[in-house]
């Protein structure tokens, strides 16, 4: 009788190349993602230890962190330097790149989804620690830094300690105007920026089920900000038809042995995670962070929290440097602060479901006139769809800038800053000081929140605004 | 890389957990296609404080820098690691890293020494107490000791990790040793697999 195994394990010893006792696993990726970023000194690496990309077949680029969300030409000179490294890098090596301005260019956890080459079963890494994101589909995917970039690029493996398990079993119906981003900074929220530090997380149960493929990789992606090496899903039907069609994904009876294959990865009955975190979904409200890491978190019902009543004095310490620095009082109630700028994109959201659901929220009305709306699609794709339903026109209508793919506000390496002391709505996924412009101040939201919050002018559900 | 076997030096406490990458070297440095010259961007906003604990004088030249829980979360960047060993650090003490932050800085010969939280604490108290103590951080027996203040903490590091750090290895070349075994493993994948070859 084969032992039972949790996705995870089976993802992990599909790969194992060569392993030995007290080392770490050799494993085998089967894609690397690549961006303008974090690869230079990668590549740099290679041409002086003179060593061929081993799989270019395996590896994609995109440019997607430094690149203007405006047309014409980069303006920033050392953007445009990272991205020509980028070009000629992937030139030489025979790397398949999307560059700005290439209609399946956007950014990286957006564009391997969609062109169907994250699937079940895969490991998949890229120089970006929200590499997470693709677990969406049942893979084994984590970010990596650049030194690991280059041991990938020249052997297509990467030594790799082995990890704990984790479930986070999420159980029950989303009440109205929750959504999957609340459901992770709650997540977040209970297990802090480290809680989840050497752990591969297996989100489950019947909330997780019934969210749609975009929900899920919302999920996955901020895996990272509770610490976590990797976040999944395991495949079902969402997972396949979703998949199936898309460029890269298998076709005919290729199709076929794939899917015999994916339905063999979930979770065994009886296998066991090293911890488990359980959620109620039906007791969830819209969250919204108030300091300087994700797990800063509280509801849009709460007020800014007090650092006098928190019993850990390190707890108490950060909050009281976070709420310095965002221009916070405690006790004031999160509905009455009011933002700058309201932020929709990110590798966290900016698909086409989150587009829709920003839409859905502001069609028929308008910004408030202190406010400055940008939606930044995450891909081509993502922009042609959203034009051709329509989308772009509901939201410009309403006063949101209708911008081109990319990272943009989401760590602010192209023009699209927050400048000093000015406050954000930002559906991405990092609330750090200086993320979005050195001195501005982050709330990370759910789209239908950030949404709201445009109209309102400050922080607001969509049943606010009835 | 450079191997690493004993650092020893005065400490620079820094008392703050969940210290993010973003802060060790903010994006405006990403931009970058080098590995060199990072160490002006080490922690570039907070060091505009005058009171940082990185712009007092006492603790200038300090090769060990001692910090609270979650050192290093957040984003992948190597810089941050870089921008570490540029300013003049060979170790980091901590209670827990983030898992890239401590992966990156193996692979660069920067010691990331994971302690006990109690020791973590002890520590930081002691070289906050004094500028001048001295640190050891010794990859060899896994140790992080500072006598003069009777402290000595084991910390925890892989016996392959060790040893490449102790004979600064180049983590690339011992596994293309493995070269067969990867063909091996590529014959048998299977065909589904997408490839834009
Ligand atoms: S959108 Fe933000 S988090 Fe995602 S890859 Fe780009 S910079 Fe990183």
């Amino acid at each position: 009788m084969t032992r039972s195994r949790t996705l995870a394990q089976k993802l992990w010893d599909r790969h194992v190349v060569a392993g030995a006792p007290g080392e770490p696993d050799l494993l085998y990726i089967d894609l690397h993602l690549v961006h303008e970023v974090t690869s230079p000194q990668a590549f740099e690496g290679l041409r002086m230890a003179g060593r061929p990309v081993r799989r270019p077949d395996l590896t994609v680029a995109t440019a997607d962190h430094n690149v203007p969300t405006t047309p014409g030409p980069v303006e920033d000179p050392l953007s445009a330097e990272q991205l020509e490294v980028l070009g000629r890098n992937c030139e030489r090596h025979g790397i398949r790149l999307f560059p700005r301005g290439d209609p399946d260019q956007g950014i990286v956890h957006v564009i391997g989804p969609e062109l169907g080459l994250s699937q079940p079963g895969m490991t998949i890494v890229c120089g970006d620690s929200h590499t997470s994101t693709h677990g969406a589909f049942g893979a084994l995917a984590f970010g990596i830094g650049t030194s690991e970039v280059e041991h990938v690029l020249a052997t297509q493996t990467l030594p790799q300690q082995q990890a704990e398990t984790m479930a986070v079993v999420v159980e029950g119906e989303l009440p109205e105007g929750v959504t999957a981003k609340d459901v992770i900074l709650a997540v977040i929220g209970h297990l802090g920026t480290g809680g989840g530090i050497g752990t591969l997380i297996e989100y489950r149960g019947s909330t997780i089920s019934a969210l749609s493929m975009e929900g899920r990789m919302t999920i996955c992606n901020m895996s990272i900000e509770a610490g976590a090496r990797a976040g999944m899903v395991a495949p079902d039907d969402t997972t396949f038809s979703y998949l199936e069609g898309r460029p890269f994904a298998p076709s005919g009876a290729a199709w076929e042995r794939a899917l015999d294959d994916w339905r063999s990865l979930p979770t065994d009955d009886g296998a066991t995670f090293d911890r488990t975190l359980e959620i109620d979904a039906s007791r969830l409200r819209p969250h919204v962070t108030w300091g300087t890491n994700p797990g800063q978190v509280a509801t849009l019902d709460d007020n800014v929290p007090d650092p006098d009543s928190m019993e850990d004095p390190a707890e108490a310490g950060s909050a009281r440097r976070a709420l310095a620095y965002m221009g916070l009082t405690p006790g004031t109630p999160l509905r009455e602060i009011r933002v700058d700028t309201v932020f929709l994109g990110s590798c966290t959201n900016s698909r086409i479901e989150d587009l829709r659901a920003a839409a859905e929220v502001v069609r028929g009305r308008r910004v408030a006139p202190s406010v400055r709306a940008l939606a930044v699609p995450g891909s081509g794709r993502v922009k042609r769809q959203a034009e051709e339903e329509g989308l772009d026109r509901v939201l410009v209508a309403a006063g949101f800038e209708w911008r081109e793919p990319g990272c943009s506000m989401c760590l602010a390496m192209n023009p699209d800053k927050l400048a000093p002391g000015e406050r954000s709505a930002s559906t991405s996924n990092r609330n750090f000081e200086g993320r979005q412009g050195r001195g501005g101040r982050t709330h990370l939201v759910s789209p239908a929140v950030a949404a709201a919050t445009a109209v309102a002018g400050h922080f607001a559900s969509p049943s606010d605004l009835d | 890389m450079e191997p690493v076997r004993v650092v020893t030096s005065r400490a620079v406490p820094l008392d703050r957990s969940d210290v993010d990458t973003d802060q060790i070297i903010p994006s405006d440095w990403l931009k970058r296609v080098e590995r060199t010259g990072f160490g002006k961007g080490l922690f570039a906003e907070w060091r505009d404080d005058r009171d940082f604990v990185l712009n007092q004088p006492e603790h200038a030249g300090a090769a060990i820098l001692v910090a609270g829980p979650n050192f290093g979360v957040g984003s992948s960047r190597e810089h941050a690691v870089w921008a570490l060993l540029d300013y003049g650090f060979r170790a980091v003490v901590a209670p827990r890293f983030g898992d890239i932050f401590r992966n990156n800085s193996t692979r660069s010969g920067l010691v990331p020494a994971q302690v006990e939280p109690a020791f973590g604490r002890r520590l930081l108290d002691a070289v906050s107490a004094d500028a001048d103590l001295e640190v050891t951080v010794d990859v060899e027996r896994r140790l992080v000791e500072a006598p003069a203040a009777g402290l000595e903490g084991r910390f925890e590091l892989d016996e392959l990790t060790q040893r490449r750090l102790l004979e600064g290895l180049d983590d690339v070349g011992l596994t293309l040793r493995r070269a067969d075994a990867i063909k091996e493993f590529e014959d048998r994948r299977p065909s589904w697999l997408p490839s834009v070859g």
